[in-house]
């Protein structure tokens, strides 16, 4: 595939109205490549996107470098992100992060074989009253326990 | 005092009709934009900063005061924070999750007051949900004429935008998010020139916590004095969101008039976790001073704790009981500002890093007497060095571990291990 698929070219193009420079839409942008793209960004997603917003190459790998929620290696279909900062730690993140180790049976940044689920630790998700917590792909998952875990992780098809 | 206090900011928690344009409504909503309409823009910032409001993100710098310097240029733009990356807060989110009118609201008196055409929610890119319930709540605004080209048959044309972030707690730096709403690294500007004078675009901006502006509204309606007879004195106004978080039995978001004691706010969350003793409390999000648990009287409101040698913040209540090792938790705070460091600021960037790994090998046991000398050696050549505060931020949980609890960094020293039981460190070399 080259180019950005019709379908995230529609999408960005209502988003490009909203503002002034056609630069500014790029964080959107990659947002939606990445969407199509099975959740990262491989090259060819980021040339699509600097040829869609007439930027060089260059910026956009800068860009989707500096920003933590874009990956430049292959995610699983699940991506799990656990808040291990402060408040998480003194409830008990490394737990979690033990438990998802155990039940996925990969290291953190590796995708199960089936594709199915990878794991990472994460700043702060703002969910510091329901510590601790995870993130699968949009979605909170808190007030956790290590058997809460599993049964979620389990739940995942 | 607290006992009479009657919520302001969260008074539509509960109330799921708040989140429909009607319900919310139906709870007195839009009364302060319509009252702004038949004002001056000019009253309407006279009346905030009558109100003594100061910012809610984290400076606390006063609000009316901040749109008071916008520039002549135009377009002008208003660009609300929601980026809450700050370790411990989450009360914006509970804000744009359960009322996001509130904040539409807000941002539309603020534009009118500053007279900004456009509006940019600049909402971390984790929210998914807060941005969901935005977006909803913005399209019922347009639909119900409060926004668009006649916003409330005023004249006035109103654009607002949720913009979604990536990941990076610089771009709650103001600079460092309006570099990010154009498109680039969050990588903090040179002030001057300051964005009120050169913001988003290179156009005059004013750029306001999501909390800040959920104030608005309720000074339109019930007046800058109503405001200020809440809180501590005339430079501490207002209603406040206390996000407490840690060893509590009931963490949570609380509102409080400015200046509750720390101990009525513990009280509130239901005291120590598990009947466990207080040892320290960080009274503002990563970037405070810890305090030990002599401070538990307290009064939470900016100058108080300025003056007790931490800072309010974003109001971010950790709480640590005695089981806590304080060698650790700051270590894992070093950790997030390293990595966080947008890297343009060689103190910033390598001091971090050294700040960490110290840190680590103290907590490793493999420490030595002169590292607490190091450390703060290191802090001097940090604060103030940098052009925005993350590195000020960096430095004072560190500091105040030095400064504050020495005989613990000692006894990792003299033992050559961590004293406290815990599990292995996961952000660590990840």
């Amino acid at each position: 595939m080259s180019g950005l698929p019709a379908a995230a070219k529609a999408e960005l193009d209502e988003v490009r109205k909203r503002y002034p420079t056609s630069e500014a839409a790029l964080l959107p942008a990659l947002h939606i490549a990445q969407r199509f793209w099975d959740g990262w960004l491989p090259d060819e997603a980021i040339t699509a996107v600097a040829a869609e917003l007439d930027l060089a190459p260059s910026t956009v790998y800068g860009v989707v470098t500096f920003y933590d929620l874009y990956h430049q290696k292959p995610v699983g279909k699940h991506r799990i992100r656990v808040c291990t900062n402060l408040p998480c730690q003194l409830r008990g993140c490394e737990e979690i992060m033990e438990t998802l180790h155990r039940e996925l049976k990969v290291q953190e940044d590796e995708v199960t074989p089936d594709g199915r689920c990878s794991f990472i630790h994460f700043e702060c998700l703002g969910s510091c009253d329901t510590a601790p917590m995870m993130m699968i792909n949009d979605d909170y998952h808190e007030n956790l326990t290590p058997s809460r875990t599993v049964q979620i992780v389990r739940g995942l098809k | 005092m607290s006992a009479m206090f009657e919520p302001v900011l969260t008074r539509n928690v509960g109330n799921p009709d708040a989140l429909t344009l009607a319900g919310y409504k139906k709870s007195g909503g839009y009364e302060g934009l319509a009252k702004a309409f038949k004002m001056e823009p000019a009253a309407v910032v006279d009346e905030v900063k009558k109100s003594g409001l100061r910012g809610r993100g984290g400076a606390g710098f006063p609000a009316g005061m901040k749109w008071s310097f916008i520039g002549k240029a135009k377009p002008r733009y208003l660009v609300c924070n929601a980026d809450e990356s700050e370790p411990g807060t989450f009360k914006d989110r509970l804000l744009m999750e359960l009322d996001p009118h509130q904040l539409i609201e807000g941002c539309a008196i603020c534009c009118w007051a500053v007279e900004a055409n456009t509006c940019y929610i600049y909402i971390r890119g984790e929210y998914t949900k807060a941005a969901t319930i935005l977006e909803r709540a913005i399209r019922d605004a347009y639909d119900g004429g409060i926004l668009g080209d006649n916003a409330m048959g005023s004249g006035f044309k109103l654009d607002m935008v949720v913009h979604r972030g990536a990941g990076a707690y610089i771009c709650g730096e103001e600079t460092g998010m309006l570099e990010s709403l154009e498109g680039k690294r969050g990588q903090p500007r040179v002030k001057p020139p300051f964005p009120a004078v050169v913001g988003a675009f290179g156009k005059p901006t004013v750029v306001n916590n999501v909390e800040t502006l959920c104030n608005v509204p309720h000074i339109l309606v019930r007046g800058a004095d109503w405001f200020k007879g809440i809180g501590t004195d005339e430079r501490n106004t207002g209603p406040k969101l206390y996000a407490i978080s840690g060893h509590v039995n009931r963490p949570g978001t609380y509102e409080f008039p400015l200046g509750v004691s720390f101990r009525d706010l513990l009280d509130k969350a239901g005291g120590m976790y598990q009947g466990g003793t207080l040892k320290a409390f960080i009274p503002g999000g990563a970037s405070a001073p810890i305090l030990p648990a002599s401070q538990i009287d307290l009064k939470m409101d900016f100058d108080s704790v300025a003056k007790a040698g931490s800072m309010l913040g974003s109001a971010a209540v950790i709480v640590m009981d005695e089981t806590t090792c304080l060698v650790r938790s700051v270590a894992r705070l070093a950790n997030f500002f390293n990595h966080e460091s947008c890297g343009q600021c060689t103190p910033c960037r390598e001091g971090t890093n050294w700040m960490e790994l110290l840190l680590h090998r103290l907590e490793d046991g493999e420490g030595s007497e002169g590292d607490g000398k190091l450390l703060l050696s290191i802090c001097g050549h940090i604060g103030g060095q940098s052009l925005c505060p993350l590195g000020d931020a960096a430095i004072g949980p560190v500091q105040s571990l030095v400064k504050g609890f020495w005989p613990e960094i000692e006894q990792h020293i003299r033992d050559k291990r961590c004293p406290f039981p815990h599990r292995r460190y996961f952000a660590q070399g990840a």
